[in-house]
């Protein structure tokens, strides 16, 4: 018996061994039928299969790595400062007092911290009634043209780079500020505004999302009650949407809470505790912008400057934890 | 009638709010539009820039710019496409799958700023590459990897799952499936993806003032020699990109034309990403058509 | 009411030396734990056509499409499918070198957006055939079988997208064809048809039932009776009666069997 033989015969004694209806008559088999061989070896398409499997997997990992490289070469350096220099976390955390190259006493990093809060609550606050608006005319009062207009309109305030947001910031923005209020124009109100358009996009589409998930029947029962177009959205479609507003806001804000460069260039870069919206003050994003090319590597400013990245990049993640405990608790 | 009141008072304000917004867009593209695009001359965009008189032009730093892209999107597309793939096609719904889809999540959305910082430890201290373009174009495939993953993605969905079980009826292995059917007709989303990608790169600034660097060096276009420090195509030389270069006269402001040359260079930005948006979805809608369409002699 | 899921006295069985493929307590499970198909035997003639029939979510389509193995991405099934004999619902089985076994023809016409002729090629050049002349025998073969030719043999090179609905999915059959099966699964080819098409495509499988075995799902009762030898009656993920397609829209001995035949549920 050759070996194609043995494993046919294999295969019949398993399946007769198995048998178990009655009406199936297994009878002495023809091995010249099929080709044993042909259906039970690799062929051709096996390897390619191997072969796309792994290129894809490999294109995966990399992605996987990267992830894992920069939280972890940013944690180790953001961490030195509390770990090397024992600068105490709290200091860090809740002070004011920002002037590393003075040494361990002097990294309180409270005011960035607080402004970059402030700019991106700010931002959040303007622009989410602008983004339900815009949202709502979307869905709502008009389809079509219209509706693909202003879908055009939030693709260009996308498309806009962030320095150009800063230049317009700083030559327009800044200077009205300044005539207004007097001062240098510079601050947290001029960011907010800048940070308002900018988030505006991320806002609004998410939302418009969120209101096209809400079931059409909803709407026609409530219209059906004779309530008015308005009654509809505020008592039905809006407190539908509601957890996916929410998560749309958290994005917007994540997306302000980390842009560097508008923000830097009109923000004064002063810092200092803000105490007021129109006084120059600092982000944890400006500071790393200006800052990081004028310290040493590994010496406490730049330590300093690292652990303000590892807030940034623990407040990402902080932002994307929120809008999936949202998702969760929606569903 | 009360109801009836509010309904009109908020179809109003919606209205109103609306119309806002559209004058915001307005007055950004008019403002950057007519303040830079007088400027746009074939004098500005073809000579060198100026680091303290007026009158520089932004020849480096559209070649650098460009350069960049093209490095980018070489290095990022095969790993998005590769990721892409594996996600639409072979990535079965477990824990592994999620875990994978969180990570391309986080990653998109770090600050551009932090994912900079990274490539500036790793590529600039850590591989000691110093400001150079390689280290600017990872950083920048970093920042345009889980857009363009998801942006690829969403393209191969989109092709009917009868395409698929066409080709695995036939015997096909899913990967030859994949290339043979599933990719080209994907295609007009893919390039669509691609595109919008581009134009989000191309305007990137964060991320590449201390991988890419915020000067220029001495560059000789007639050099074809990528090994040589001279040649404008060697990757190892610090190079500023338009984005850069705007960010860095104002926060500088030494040249005394800084309004005119910012200006100038956020109107071609804009003007370019506008094109790349548009330009991705005529172009992604002529492809469908050809490809989908009859083709009758 | 009898017992009707545990019986299998309605269902007719072959010696299985007739077989060209049969099951043998067949089921399926989606998720690991819904069970949409309880122990399925059936076998299947050699060079005829077997209908499957049933309402939707019968079970039927479910079955179809286990026996070339295109269920195991979605789900897990158990039992066994013997082609000649082996087994061929094992791992060890080059799912790919089956399929080219047992072609399939779907719902709804599903051409590659490509060429006429690269429609039927590619799989073949995907085989490693290069011969040109070769491949272009192939083509005129399968488009004959599939009774295409006469309408494309002028535009091989057009978009196979440009043809009509009924022509796509002759295409679609000679494509399957090209490859050389010996069995044919067709997932209710003609659903998505007008019914000239329609009367046109159940002459093609009538003309190829002397070449392959043909197992088709259908929820047409008047095509599943114009054309099929066999038929089998699916419920609930069972299947209750089997028997020729005579016996089984005149006499059929089940009481469920008999309401949908005529046309109580459905």
């Amino acid at each position: 018996m050759n070996k194609h033989e043995q494993d046919l015969q294999e295969v019949v004694d398993q399946a007769i061994a198995e048998q178990k209806v009655p009406h199936v008559k297994f009878k002495k088999i023809d091995p010249e039928s099929v080709d044993i061989a042909r259906l039970t070896s690799p062929s051709k398409e096996t390897r390619q299969e191997h072969w796309g499997k792994g290129l894809t997997s490999l294109a995966i990992a990399v992605i996987g790595i990267l992830i894992v490289a920069i939280i972890g070469f940013v944690g180790v350096r953001g961490l030195a400062t509390f770990v090397d220099d024992k600068v105490n976390i709290f200091h860090f955390l809740l002070t004011s007092n920002w002037n590393p190259s003075a040494g361990k006493d002097h990294v309180g990093a409270a005011a960035m911290i607080v402004t970059s809060f402030a700019v991106t609550l700010l931002a959040a606050l303007v622009a989410t009634p602008f983004a339900i608006a815009i949202a709502l005319f979307m869905t709502e009062y008009k389809s079509g043209k219209q509706a693909q207009f202003l879908q055009s309109v939030m693709e260009l305030l996308v498309g806009i780079p962030s320095v150009v947001y800063g230049f317009l910031g700083l030559t327009v923005i800044v200077t009205v500020i300044r005539t207004i209020f007097g001062g240098t124009g510079f601050g947290i109100l001029a960011a907010t505004l800048i940070l308002f358009v900018m988030v505006l996009p991320t806002i609004t589409s998410l939302t418009v999302d969120a209101f096209k998930a809400v079931p059409q029947d909803l709407r026609k029962s409530s219209a059906a009650l004779g309530a008015t177009r308005w009654q509809t959205i505020y008592h039905v479609v809006l407190r539908a949407a509601r957890p996916r507003i929410l998560t749309a806001i958290i994005f917007g804000m994540a997306r302000a809470f980390g842009e560097a460069l508008a923000v830097q260039m009109v923000i004064g870069n002063a810092v200092l505790m803000p105490y007021n919206l129109v006084s120059p003050s600092a982000t944890l994003t400006s500071q790393l912008t200006s800052q990081m090319g004028n310290t040493v590597m590994g010496t406490l400013p730049n330590n300093a400057l690292w652990s303000l990245a590892l807030l940034l990049l623990i407040m990402s993640l902080a932002f994307n934890f929120l809008v999936r405990l949202i998702g969760k608790r929606g569903s | 009638m009360n109801s009836k009141r509010t309904d009109r008072l908020a179809t109003r304000v919606i209205y109103l709010l609306v119309a806002i917004i559209i004058l915001v867009l307005i007055g950004i593209l008019g403002n950057i539009l007519i303040a830079g695009v007088p400027h746009l001359s074939w004098h500005f965009l073809t000579s060198a820039s100026s680091s303290f008189e007026a009158g520089g032009g932004i020849r480096d730093q559209l070649f650098n710019s460009l350069y960049l892209l093209v490095l980018t999107l070489l290095i990022s597309l095969p790993i998005a496409l590769g990721a892409a793939i594996y996600l639409a096609e072979y990535a079965q719904d477990t824990w592994v799958t999620r875990l994978i889809r969180t990570t391309i999540e986080i990653l998109s959305s770090l600050p551009s700023i932090v994912v900079g910082l990274f490539g500036y430890l790793l590529f600039v201290v850590q591989f000691g590459l110093g400001f150079s373009i390689i280290a600017g174009a990872l950083a920048l495939t970093f920042f345009n990897l889980p857009i363009l993953t998801s942006n690829i993605e969403q393209a191969i969905n989109g092709v009917p799952q009868a395409q698929r079980e066409a080709g695995w009826a036939l015997g096909l292995s899913n990967w030859k499936t994949i290339r043979g059917v599933v990719l080209p007709s994907a295609l007009p989303g893919i390039i669509t993806g691609i595109i919008l990608s581009a134009g989000r790169v191309f305007g990137e600034a964060a991320a590449l003032i201390y991988t890419a660097g915020q000067s220029g060096s001495i560059v000789d276009y007639s050099n074809w020699n990528m090994f040589s420090s001279t040649s404008f195509l060697n990757v190892m030389r610090p190079a500023e990109t338009l984005a850069v270069h705007i960010w860095k006269v104002n926060t500088e402001g030494i040249i005394p034309d800084v309004n005119l040359v910012s200006a100038a260079t956020s109107a071609l930005l804009v003007i370019v990403v506008i094109i790349f948006n548009f330009g991705a979805r005529l172009l992604g809608n002529w492809l469908y058509r050809n490809l989908t369409a009859a083709k009758v002699k | 009411m009898e017992n009707w899921q545990n019986q299998t006295k309605y269902i007719k069985t072959f010696n299985n030396d007739e077989c060209e493929l049969y099951t043998h307590n067949l089921s399926v499970f989606y998720g690991g734990t819904v069970q949409k198909l309880f122990d399925v035997s059936l076998g299947f003639k050699k060079n005829t056509i077997t209908a499957l029939i049933g309402a939707s979510g019968s079970g039927k389509s479910t079955f179809l499409r286990s026996l070339n193995r295109l269920n195991d991405r979605v789900a897990r099934v158990d039992g066994n499918i013997m082609f000649h004999e082996l087994d061929i619902n094992q791992k060890r089985i080059n799912v790919y070198e089956l399929r080219k076994a047992i072609g399939m023809v779907f719902q709804k016409p599903n051409p590659f957006p490509k060429s006429i002729k690269e429609n039927i090629t590619y799989a073949l050049k995907a085989n490693g055939e290069q011969d040109k002349a070769k491949l272009n025998q192939l083509v005129e073969e399968s488009l004959k079988a599939a009774a295409l030719w006469d309408e494309v043999k002028d535009k091989l090179d057009n978009s196979a997208l440009a043809l009509s609905g009924g022509q796509q999915q002759r295409l679609c059959i000679a494509r399957a064809i090209a490859l050389k099966p010996e069995i044919l699964l067709l997932d209710e080819p003609a659903s998505a048809l007008d019914p000239v098409s329609t009367a046109k495509l159940e002459d093609t499988l009538k003309q190829l039932r002397s070449k392959y075995t043909m197992i088709m799902v259908t929820h047409n009762m008047q095509q599943a009776s114009r054309i099929s030898d066999y038929t089998a009656f699916f419920h609930l993920g069972r299947a209750l009666e089997y028997d020729t397609t005579t016996n089984i829209f005149t006499n059929p001995q089940g009481e469920i069997t008999e309401k949908y035949i005529q046309g109580s549920f459905g």
